[in-house]
């Protein structure tokens, strides 16, 4: 708690919030069955968690998360609903013991190494003395802009972002083959064209 | 108490929320809804790395005040002490006014955002394909279509065999 000084206490109740109300809504999503409330919730979700990122500095992942989170993959998975079935069928009751034992004992797991992380916003933490802080200290002299992030993205990162292109395209392309072009519907539609 | 809970709160609850993305994945039929508990994962495991980037006092990674206009003086000499003098860049002497959070995990989730829609949309891709090629999406009805395909192949075999 000495970590804080008083102007963050409010920051760290919203944080708190935030983290709840995504823990809620996490719930809500794995006990619906309609897949519009399930795709609408996963939606809410992103939004709340860019909100979360605001709160915790990253406002640079805040909107890339509230545009490509909560805008592009929503419409994504729109679409893929709207192209196959409006709800999911209920499982059977015993199926979902397993998983829960699973996830309760990986989650102990998890909680025990907690134990070893860094505390919350810890400026000595292995995570935030390495080349974070040189970026900071280079950037402003090499650049002369004064958004860091950009800079670490479009510059001293930059082969990170090519390869993250290279995935877009690969993801695009196997999107394309595996939906095609029109072809199937063109085929459909002469099919039905042959049996009118 | 409340120390240890500020210090290590947000792992407790980001660590709930991946095991909800978890649960969903293992537990859904529907395979829409088990795309939608991976990126509930995936979404959990970004909230893990920007609770690291958070320096206490910090503020957004985008430089302002002093920073600016003492950099733009000896914009020169200021590049060259960050890369000669290595020891001297961890910790308190950043030689920087104010406080700002750590811009490096920032920039990997801003590509893991990315990387994360890309995959979600070749799975939403692969879903669709599964619906026309079995006219549903519930995983363990096509697991049953699968088994009565390859059952019909066994009866089919033995015949095909003596035919020969």
């Amino acid at each position: 708690m000495e970590n804080f000084s008083n102007g963050d206490y409010g920051l760290f109740l919203a944080n708190f919030l935030l983290l709840l109300i995504l823990f809620v809504v996490g719930v809500a999503i794995a006990r619906i069955r309609s897949l519009f409330a399930i795709v609408m919730l996963s939606g809410v979700y992103s939004l709340v968690s860019a909100t979360w990122f605001v709160a915790l500095d990253a406002v640079d992942v805040a909107f890339t998360e509230a545009a490509v989170g909560a805008g592009i993959s929503t419409a994504l998975m729109l679409g893929a609903m709207l192209l196959t079935a409006r709800t999911a069928k209920a499982e059977k009751r015993f199926s979902r013991i397993a998983p829960f034992l699973v996830v309760v004992v990986t989650g102990a797991v998890l909680l025990y190494a907690t134990a070893d992380l860094p505390a919350l916003g810890d400026p000595n933490s292995p995570v935030n003395t390495g080349v974070g802080q040189e970026y900071l200290q280079r950037h402003y002299g090499e650049m002369g802009f004064p958004n860091v992030v950009t800079s670490v993205l479009a510059s001293y990162r930059g082969i990170d972002t090519l390869g993250e292109v290279v995935v877009v395209f690969a993801a695009g392309l196997a999107v394309a083959l595996l939906l095609g072009f029109g072809e199937r519907s063109l085929a459909e539609s002469i099919r039905n064209g042959d049996e009118n | 108490m409340l120390e240890i809970i500020a210090a290590r709160g947000n792992y407790w609850i980001i660590i709930a929320l991946m095991m909800t993305g978890l649960y969903i994945t293992f537990e859904a039929n529907n395979l829409i809804k088990r795309l939608v508990g991976l990126s509930v994962f995936q979404t959990s495991v970004f909230l893990f790395y920007i609770t690291l980037s958070k320096v206490a006092g910090g503020t957004a990674p985008i430089l302002m005040g002093g920073d600016i206009k003492k950099k733009a003086k000896h914009a020169g000499e200021e590049a060259g002490a960050a890369a000669g003098g290595q020891g001297e860049a961890a910790g308190a002497g950043t030689g920087l006014e104010n406080v700002y959070s750590n811009p490096l995990p920032h920039v990997l989730i801003l590509t893991a955002i990315v990387v994360g829609v890309s995959t979600l949309a070749v799975g939403l891709a692969l879903v669709v394909r599964i619906r026309e090629a079995y006219g549903t999406i519930e995983s363990d009805e096509v697991r049953a279509i699968d088994i009565d395909v390859a059952l019909a192949e066994e009866m089919d075999a033995p015949a095909r065999e003596g035919a020969q």
